[in-house]
């Protein structure tokens, strides 16, 4: 099979503007994947399955990747203006110092395919497409058009990571139900509290049942239980084996 | 009665009964489960109900496939958030008397999905449960186990009194309330008429 660069440059003599690029894989596999520019990836789609030397006409896998917004400090070296006393004089003197600067490489949220080619028998071949951001702006053009297999997989990627791909033919929620708000597999999804006491005593499931315990004691209401019923929370059976 | 007295009368051909043992008897022995299953564990339910393991010894060939006619819900399987509401709407279709089977850690619990956004912990939260089977899955004898529990159960249920079962309860709830697809979970997340956090006794 063709290497990446290899694709990469018969992308770019088929699709002249397609913008194509390698994203490297420092690992000892070295899966080098292509990352399409989202306005021109339908044509390199059709282009990459319709080819006769590389006839990818397997889409095996389609994933979601979410890259949340990421805090990078680095050191800065600057020279600012200082007013020292010298011999005796004021003076103004330029100074160098070290700096650590701070700031936020805002995330995205990236598609991943993996092509093979049952014709020729070679493959993967990853391609890789990255929205602009994580929230208003999250449209990719879908490959179902030229994969059909990419429908399902593509409607559950939806889903869980919200993800809009135009030009899907059926695009609604596949796992979780009509009228669901989150998207479960981002990094920042926030499970909803119906904890439960777990046996498992690592420090996650405590630190959940501490916050579970600490919004039952401020909501009064949702302690509300019919007389002689005990409580329907973690709190009651962890005194109980407590007070074993 | 004596129990003694019992079986010496038996030997005697005198068969002497209480209505209360001949009902239960009769309502033991012929538990129709519902023809249902929801993941692996159906896989085993299945196997219980074949020539090897022979559910029909317990009266309790023949499934169902509509809850009208069923007396008995096996809970194989996890139970979802998106299937939740199907199966307290299942349940509520049953006429009474009707017994729950939550088998499987997923069905008891929500297993190895516990700490999962999409799988409920445990079918006990909408709907009373009788027995509960641990294991993933368990194998056919522990349904088997499960069935013969079952079955002491309601021999044991007295006709009259404040220990009545539910069916013979006319101010007993019949129906249990369907929880709502909400916008981050179901609404409510649990029944607390149901799902009293079973006090730990040693």
């Amino acid at each position: 099979m063709k290497t990446v660069e290899e694709i990469k440059a018969a992308i770019e003599a088929a699709v002249p503007d397609a913008a194509v690029e390698v994203v490297s894989n420092p690992s000892p596999s070295g899966q080098h994947s292509l990352r399409l520019a989202p306005a021109r990836a339908l044509e390199v789609a059709k282009f990459l399955r319709d080819d006769p030397e590389l006839t990818f006409d397997f889409l095996s896998n389609v994933t979601g990747v979410d890259w949340p917004d990421k805090e990078v400090s680095e050191r800065v070296k600057v020279t600012r203006q200082v007013t020292k006393v010298v011999d005796g004089v004021e003076q103004t003197v330029e100074e160098s110092a070290e700096e650590t600067r701070k700031r936020v490489e805002p995330g995205f949220l990236e598609v991943v395919y993996h092509l093979y080619s049952v014709a020729k028998k070679h493959g993967p071949v990853v391609l890789r497409m990255r929205t602009v951001n994580r929230t208003n702006a999250v449209e990719l053009p879908s490959l179902t058009p030229i994969w059909r297999s990419a429908e399902f997989q593509e409607r559950e990627i939806f889903d869980l990571f919200g993800i809009v791909f135009t030009g899907h033919p059926d695009l609604r929620r596949i796992l979780m139900w009509e009228g669901f708000k989150d998207y479960p597999m981002r990094r920042d999804y926030v499970e909803p509290d119906d904890f439960e006491y777990e046996p498992t005593a690592h420090d996650e499931v405590l630190k959940r049942a501490q916050e579970h315990r600490n919004r039952e004691q401020a909501t009064p209401a949702a302690k509300e239980r019919p007389p002689g019923a005990p409580a329907g929370n973690g709190e009651t059976r962890e005194q109980g084996l407590i007070a074993e | 009665m004596d129990q003694q007295l019992k079986i010496e009368m038996g030997e005697q051909g005198i068969v002497v009964t209480t209505l209360q043992e001949l009902y239960n008897w009769g309502r033991r022995s012929s538990v129709w489960p519902m023809n249902f299953g929801l993941a692996c564990c159906a896989i085993e339910m299945i196997a219980t109900t074949m020539a090897r393991y022979d559910l029909a010894r317990f009266g309790a060939e023949v499934f169902r496939a509509s809850p009208r006619q069923a007396d008995l819900m096996i809970i194989s399987g996890t139970v979802t958030k998106k299937m939740a509401p199907q199966v307290v709407r299942l349940y509520n279709q049953m006429g009474e008397p009707r017994y729950v089977i939550a088998m499987g850690a997923c069905a008891i619990s929500g297993g190895p999905f516990k700490q999962g956004y999409n799988v409920l912990k445990g079918i006990d939260r909408y709907i009373p449960v009788d027995v509960h089977i641990p294991g993933c899955p368990p194998r056919p004898e522990a349904l088997l186990e499960a069935f013969m529990m079952l079955q002491k159960k309601i021999d044991s249920q007295p006709l009259t009194g404040n220990e009545r079962p539910r069916f013979l309860d006319a101010g007993a709830p019949g129906e249990f309330p369907v929880p709502e697809q909400g916008e981050h979970d179901l609404e409510p997340p649990a029944n607390n008429l149901v799902w009293p956090v079973a006090a730990v006794i040693r």
